[in-house]
């Protein structure tokens, strides 16, 4: 038998990477393995980009080596970015992912462009459409978290008209291509056309909806991989494509459960009109307030208390000083968990992250799943910078714009406090009744403020 | 149809079915994590660029795909190293503790 060729064994470490990237994702389902599932697909993605340098098709080093240099320069950074940055952060990846699959894509049609043959033409078409829509999409997207672009939705007449007929006519360019491969000229238009696209995708859809957006561009990230992988016949990107596509399309799904929402509703933005439907409703009713004196006193009498963290709280970098408050009912006794909404925060999972960067232990970070029935038996519901996923009127009236949305059923605790700087009202631009309960005591302030004030309190007035 | 089609098709359906089953059973607690592995992961097409660029077919081809290698080089890297510090941060109580 004959030895291996180099070709064939640079195959096999893409066989071992893509065995590596299944096992990392794999580990992922509990935090106790997980770290061993990032080691994994570190060393999988390390072992295939040494494995390719050596592929002798590759015949100059200089200007790739430099490449790889600048790639690490630009990713370090991202990599160290502070945790209430990571949702920008993953936009911005979804970018350069998206970037690249783009790039090869146009790269491989210029090669051998006018003769692509029908078939390719047409991989490569849908291929590099989705990249670029992914890029502009993602950019936009990164913008609005990054706040250089208005967070609100921007919306106008006839605008699914306009957006759709504008991924039609790239589709159409596409398509010409197919059968035209003498118009190379429709290419650059056709990628153009993809990336006023994804511009227009974008830019009507809301903070609120940022969790399932981010998902949404995840998954195009992924697939348009995947894509490039049918494209150039290379499987290892067909599998890293397939599992990254997987994973954005399931998160996807998930927001949008947790939101009540359909897929075409995010994508087609219909929350313009819910908040002009809510405004009537408002009229002049009575808030308890108390103080953070009072607040400590009510806490500290407690036997168990749910903190309810939103996106107010990171806004407010009030994170530390939660869990200053944690660790002081704690050496009291009392039992304090952390109620998560889906889609509390700015992406999938983002309070997790917060919390866990302030020490706060991942066992007591509970899904709303898990912690509604435990409502009841709670003396205490602490809300921090969180006002929709808390609205009652989800499950109660059914006008209500987010009537059928999973909520955390705080109203069902003995006593409810919400940390909130005014009567202001949340993303989606609805009234919440809980404000206006006899249980619900309002704490005005702004969190971080709030939250040490209660701390003070607590710990001044000693353990007794 | 190309021979190569059908065979990359095969791969995407197992890959994504097997992606479904596994990506189901993760924890929303690092939900975050996993999207910036899968991010990571999936700065593979990286090799793809190296290929691409290091053939130097034409001027173009080989400044697309310098751009491509930068561009997905810098997921590789930032990825990894998000993820590696997230879940760090995620401890249980008795390590915190210890701390």
């Amino acid at each position: 038998m004959t030895a291996f060729t180099t070709q064939q064994l640079i195959d096999f470490t893409y066989i071992a990477a893509a065995i590596g990237f299944i096992l990392a994702l794999k580990w992922l389902s509990s935090p106790v393995s997980a770290m061993r599932g990032v080691l994994v697909g570190e060393i999988a993605s390390g072992i295939a980009v040494l494995a390719t340098l050596f592929d002798p098709q590759v015949t100059h080093y200089k200007w790739i080596i430099i490449a790889l240099v600048i790639g690490a320069a630009i990713g370090v950074p991202l990599g160290m970015v502070k945790m209430t940055a990571v949702p920008q952060r993953t936009a911005l990846s979804h970018a350069f992912g998206a970037l690249s699959a783009a790039m090869i894509g146009i790269a491989e049609y210029y090669v051998s462009a006018p003769n692509v043959p029908k078939f390719e033409m047409a991989e490569i078409g849908l291929e590099v459409i989705i990249g670029s829509l992914t890029v502009t999409g993602s950019l936009i997207a990164a913008g609005k978290l990054q706040e250089i672009l208005p967070q609100r939705p921007i919306t106008y007449k006839g605008q699914n008209f306009v957006s759709l007929s504008i991924l039609s006519a790239a589709i159409i360019l596409m398509v010409i291509l197919v059968f035209h491969p003498e118009y190379t000229y429709l290419f650059p238009i056709m990628v153009a056309v993809a990336l006023v696209f994804g511009i227009m995708l974008v830019t009507p859809i809301g903070g609120a909806d940022m969790p399932t957006v981010i998902s949404l561009l995840n998954s195009y990230a992924g697939f348009s991989a995947a894509l490039l992988g049918f494209v150039l016949n290379s499987k290892v990107l067909v599998v890293a494509g397939a599992l990254d596509g997987a994973s954005g399309f399931i998160l996807s799904v998930i927001m949008c459960k947790a939101m009540n929402r359909s897929f075409t509703n995010v994508l087609f933005g219909a929350f313009g009109q819910v908040q002009a439907a809510a405004a009537g409703a408002a009229e002049d009713r009575t808030v308890r307030s108390a103080s953070a004196e009072e607040a400590a006193a009510i806490l500290a009498a407690a036997n168990k208390v749910v903190v309810v963290p939103g996106y107010g709280m990171a806004v407010a970098q009030a994170q530390h000083k939660v869990r200053e408050l944690y660790d002081s009912l704690t050496k009291k006794g009392i039992d304090v968990k952390f109620a998560i909404h889906p889609v509390a925060g700015r992406m999938p999972g983002h309070m997790n992250v917060l919390l866990a960067e302030a020490d706060i232990p991942y066992d007591k970070l509970v899904d709303m799943e898990d912690i509604n029935g435990e409502f009841p038996q709670t003396d205490v519901a602490l809300i921090i910078g969180a006002n929709d996923v808390t609205n009652p009127a989800a499950r109660t009236d059914t006008s209500s714009p987010i009537y059928g949305m999973p909520i955390l059923d705080v109203d069902k605790a003995r006593t409810v406090m919400v940390i909130k700087r005014s009567m202001a009202v949340g993303f989606a631009g609805i009234d919440n009744p809980l404000y206006y309960m006899d249980k619900t005591l309002m704490l005005f302030g702004d969190a971080k403020g709030f939250v040490g004030n209660i701390v003070r309190e607590l710990t001044g007035s000693g353990g007794h | 149809m190309p021979a190569d089609f059908i065979s990359s098709l095969f791969v995407f359906i197992l890959a994504a079915f097997l992606g479904f089953e596994v990506i189901k059973r993760v924890s929303p607690l690092l939900h975050t994590p996993l999207m910036s592995l899968t991010n990571a992961l999936d700065a593979i097409v990286v090799v793809a660029a190296i290929i691409i660029a290091g053939r130097a077919e034409t001027r173009l081809s080989t400044i697309l795909g310098l751009i491509a290698v930068a561009a997905s080089f810098s997921n590789m890297v930032g990825g990894f190293l998000i993820t590696d510090r997230m879940l760090g941060m995620f401890k249980t109580g008795k390590a915190v503790k210890k701390s």
